[in-house]
């Protein structure tokens, strides 16, 4: 009965790149890219970058599951969700200039969005631990406004939304320990020593 | 709920409506329409009730472009310099399938391209195309009977 139609599909079995771009591009234009993503290779793995047009919104390591924290962003933001990397060049550029040595801090505009409350003022603290320091959990709770919350605090750098650009790895235990990280213990080691050097 | 992000739906769904275009309108207008479907499904994906068939739900879509497109050239004819003998033979390897296709009544185009490059049932061609589920069955198959004739299969790529 449907012989004949095998033969017809093979002129598309996958999306010419230039139609997925025109796309992104229309939809850009529209209003319509609530997050635009992609990812970026980089000594501490794969990391998904996602950005909302406020700015750039999330950034996971490849142990979190880029698909899962896809779909988290589609329900905690908008499923209006689309691989578009130009709205992440700049943040690209400068995490390479960062992993290279060449850059100490990022300026890009952040969307805060994933945290709210006590998380968000201790995100807020954190880039003021310079390039190349720690501070311990506790010492954070207190630049934070609350002295006592120091388990807070770990959750908070643990649930950082935007680690590497918002720097939770400067956050470590008194004893001087990694403490967790988002991106296992071995990233955090590596972007401290790459720091330290 | 699970929301899935609209790049896997482009993913999953992308070359099915593209085929789909290229079947009821032609190579030349198939990326334009295909473009315009997703933008417009792109805009409407937030309020689609899970429970959706996706598919069924692109298609509807592509549809109302294909129709869009058809009226606006029969508005504004374009001018052809140079009438090729016979379309096609662009290194597509399927082109005389194509273009065998390109020349079924609308009615059989669309049912065909519908049932067997999207794989919808006649039910919901049906509800897409308008008429009922009989005729949406019937003129898939004078579709495919035509092709048939038209397009020996002894000749085909396999």
């Amino acid at each position: 009965m449907i012989d004949i139609i095998p033969s017809l599909p093979v002129a598309y079995e996958v999306l010419p790149d230039r139609l997925h771009e025109r796309l992104t591009t229309a939809a850009e234009r529209e209003g319509l890219l609530d997050v635009a993503y992609r990812t970026l290779d980089t000594p501490v793995g794969s990391l998904l970058l996602a950005a909302t047009p406020q700015g750039l919104v999330k950034v996971a390591f490849d142990r979190q599951d880029h698909e899962a924290v896809l779909a988290d962003l589609a329900s905690a933001i908008s499923p209006r969700i689309l691989r578009a990397p130009a709205r992440l060049d700049l943040v690209v550029r400068q995490l390479d200039e960062y992993f290279t040595g060449g850059r100490r801090a990022f300026d890009v505009p952040l969307d805060f969005r994933l945290a709210r409350g006590f998380r968000l003022s201790v995100l807020e603290h954190l880039p003021e631990i310079a390039y190349g320091h720690t501070e311990s959990y506790a010492q954070v709770a207190t630049a934070a406004g609350s002295p006592k919350a120091v388990r807070a605090v770990g959750t908070a750098c643990a649930l950082n939304p935007l680690p590497v650009v918002v720097p939770c790895h400067r956050v470590v235990r008194s004893d001087g320990s990694y403490g967790q990280y988002a991106g296992g213990e071995e990233a955090k080691r590596t972007l401290l020593t790459m720091e330290a050097a | 709920m699970i929301v899935k992000p609209f790049e896997q739906v482009v993913a999953e769904h992308g070359p099915m409506v593209l085929r789909v275009c290229r079947a009821v309108l032609g190579p030349a207008d198939a990326e334009d329409a295909w473009s315009e479907t997703f933008l417009a499904a792109l805009k409407a994906y937030p309020d689609l009730p899970a429970e959706a068939n996706v598919q069924a739900w692109l298609v509807t879509i592509a549809h109302r472009k294909a129709i869009d497109v058809t009226r606006a050239q029969a508005r504004h004819p374009l001018p052809v310099g140079e009438i090729p003998d016979r379309p096609g033979g662009t290194g597509v390897p399927d082109s005389d399938l194509w273009d065998a296709l390109a020349k079924l009544p609308d009615k059989q185009r669309t049912a065909v391209a519908y049932h067997y490059l999207a794989g919808l049932p006649y039910r919901e061609i049906a509800e897409i195309t308008g008429g009922s589920t009989d005729a949406a069955r019937r003129a898939a198959a004078d579709g495919v009977k035509t092709l048939r004739a038209t397009y020996p299969l002894e000749g085909a790529h396999s």
